[in-house]
């Protein structure tokens, strides 16, 4: 074996291991930052985290409970905002759309999802905080709500895209006229990708803290209806971890592993569950 | 087809004997209408959007005009507004972000693409596509309590050691700034860069490879002298949608930079980024000026992302249309 092909040999056997030294390096990335959050936040997890209010400052002990429930709120208002608008927007796009508008409006959805999640915030600030004058759950449910809209779009758009031809065509063939067929055969055909979509934009803004920071604001306590400032895990655990007191940074640690726990749970569940085995061959 | 007897059009049909799924023509189009309103709800959105940063950043674009752009000073006391500092930290922290992804991406994409079989490959963008669903506070998290430590006690004064003849390695080790925050926000870039790198290198066609190993070439002259360079396009294109992703990205980015306005050529000072001075100071703006000069950051903000978005998606398009791969979104 020459000199020659023995260093090409061996380039090829270093180079090649040290992609997969990358791979290596970003999957663990993934189980670090798993096991780090469990080891550090799993101990001061108790009951009380999920049932009681924060302790007045300088307290220890208390609990996140208005942070849960004040992120399952927003998630709501983000849902019925965000959902409807998308899901039907994305029938448009793939069922009635001519050629200009649909290209305009994909092209906008492509960048809105590129728009940073903060500038999202300035825009519900302007719409919303700055008409009412003061900061609300509903101000942050339009931040998150206006982010959820191009995702589900194009996510619904792609998966009606791939309901085959020969449904449709069935499904005219039996007299229904097109909105019959929209509606009773390609959705339902399509409903498990579109449902995989909107849970995963869901989960995506669930762990959204920049555009709350100004809309949703904060609180220590309730807060009632959508119309005050609330609390959210993401803004809390930001505002703990960078505060002055060693119990707020356990805290910190504990609602980091929830909201890790809810983000990742629903994205392994969904993607497991939701996208194995549709209603029609997939091509 | 004048000689088909049975033919009957629309208007043969008596109105009082129309059948169930005539009576639901006309629901074809409030359908029609209903979804077209949705869709361009989006469009309405994206006009207010531009509309209200614009207009609502006039009196900062009136009164300091371009010299915002080069102002050094930040003083909301004196009102005098200058977005350089925030503008530098923003593109020092994207820069060494993607020094270190996307070698660390486009090397793990090739190990997916080309290396692993089929189910391990799989099985890895299922993590990796996880790693990008970490919401950004956690990254800052991790960053605050465990980063910034170790970055003051052992990275940064090996570095000094090693490099410190650079100006970039020079200064005291606080910890947090530039270099801390480019480390964590190219940890959350990495999957972006995997994923559209990945997507691109699986579009190239498998009788190009084919024809370089039947030339002799080993597996890695095959992979970074044929496939590589027959996607570089895309992977152009994965590399400014993770810039635009980290010229964005603001917790993780405000809680280890430093959030300090100042210019240095070290990358151990604190910094500042336009994200980051958005997440801290809006909330407790007081008075117009001050509000519109951070919304003006927004602005700008928005444009870059605007651009560098357009780009990537245009570079990505001409890549995998040669070949069999999709878009991904």
């Amino acid at each position: 074996m020459s000199i020659q092909l023995a260093w090409r040999k061996s380039l090829n056997v270093v180079m090649l291991s040290l992609t997969g030294l990358c791979a290596l390096i970003t999957v663990s990335a993934l189980f670090f930052i798993l096991g780090y959050l469990v080891w550090n936040g799993g101990k001061d997890l108790s009951w009380n985290f999920f049932t009681h209010l924060p302790a007045p400052v300088g307290e220890e002990g208390g609990g996140m409970a208005n942070a849960i429930v004040g992120t399952l709120k927003l998630l709501l208002l983000a849902a019925v905002i965000g959902v409807p608008l998308g899901l039907l927007g994305g029938v448009y796009l793939a069922e009635f759309g001519g050629r200009t508008l649909p290209f305009l409006v994909r092209y906008t959805a492509d960048l809105m999802n590129g728009v940073p999640s903060i500038v999202m915030g300035i825009f519900a600030y302007a719409m919303v905080v700055m008409p009412m004058h003061h900061f609300s759950t509903l101000a942050g449910g339009i931040a998150l709500g206006v982010m959820v809209i191009p995702v589900v779009l194009r996510n619904t758009e792609s998966f009606l895209r791939d309901v085959p031809r020969s449904l449709r065509e069935g499904s005219f063939a039996l007299g229904a006229n097109k909105w019959r067929m929209v509606a009773s055969v390609v959705l339902p055909a399509a409903s498990r990708g579109i449902m995989t979509g909107v849970l995963l934009a869901l989960a995506r803004v669930a762990g959204e803290t920049a555009p709350l920071l100004f809309t949703a604001f904060g609180n220590r306590y309730w807060s009632p209806g959508f119309n005050q400032p609330t609390s959210s895990l993401p803004v809390i655990i930001y505002t703990y971890a960078t505060g002055p007191y060693e119990d707020w940074h356990r805290q910190a640690w504990a609602a980091g592993l929830v909201l890790l726990g809810l983000v990742l749970v629903t994205n392994i569940l969904v993607r497991a569950f939701l996208t194995r085995g549709t209603a029609y061959e997939r091509t | 087809m004048a000689t088909t007897p049975n033919a009957v059009t629309p208007a043969d049909v008596p109105r009082n004997t129309r059948t169930l799924p005539r009576r639901w023509a006309g629901a074809d189009e409030i359908a029609h209408l209903i979804t077209m309103i949705a869709a361009g709800a989006l469009l309405l959105i994206a006009v207010l959007l531009v509309y209200q940063l614009w207009v609502l950043s006039a009196e900062s674009r009136h009164k300091f005009g371009w010299s915002f752009f080069v102002g050094t000073t930040w003083d909301p006391v004196s009102g005098d507004f200058g977005a350089l500092p925030f503008i530098y930290g923003t593109l020092v922290t994207s820069a060494v972000a993607l020094c270190i992804a996307v070698p660390l991406g486009v090397g793990a994409a090739i190990f997916l693409a080309e290396l692993a079989p089929p189910k391990l490959s799989s099985s890895l963008t299922f993590v990796s596509d996880l790693l990008a669903a970490v919401p950004s506070v956690i990254y800052g998290l991790l960053g605050v309590f465990l980063l910034v430590p170790l970055m003051r006690t052992t990275i940064q004064p090996a570095l000094k050691d090693v490099l410190g003849f650079l100006p970039i390695f020079q200064g005291p080790s606080y910890g947090i700034g530039f270099l801390t925050a480019g480390i964590v926000l190219a940890i959350m870039i990495v999957p972006f860069v995997l994923s559209v790198s990945r997507e691109v290198l699986l579009a190239v066609p498998r009788d190009q490879r084919e024809a370089a190993l039947a030339l002799g070439a080993t597996k890695w002259e095959s992979t970074w002298k044929v496939v590589v360079p027959a996607a570089r396009i895309g992977i152009f294109g994965s590399v400014f949608l993770a810039l635009a992703r980290a010229l964005g990205e603001t917790m993780a980015v405000t809680m280890v930079i430093g959030n300090n306005p100042r210019i240095s050529a070290s990358l151990f000072s604190p910094g500042y980024s336009i994200a980051s001075v958005l997440a801290n100071e809006f909330s407790e703006a007081t008075g117009n000026l001050y509000l519109s000069a951070l919304i003006e950051l927004g602005l700008v903000l928005f444009l870059l992302t605007f651009v560098l978005n357009g780009l990537a998606r245009l570079l990505i398009l001409i890549t995998t249309s040669r070949g069999s791969g999709v878009l991904p979104t």
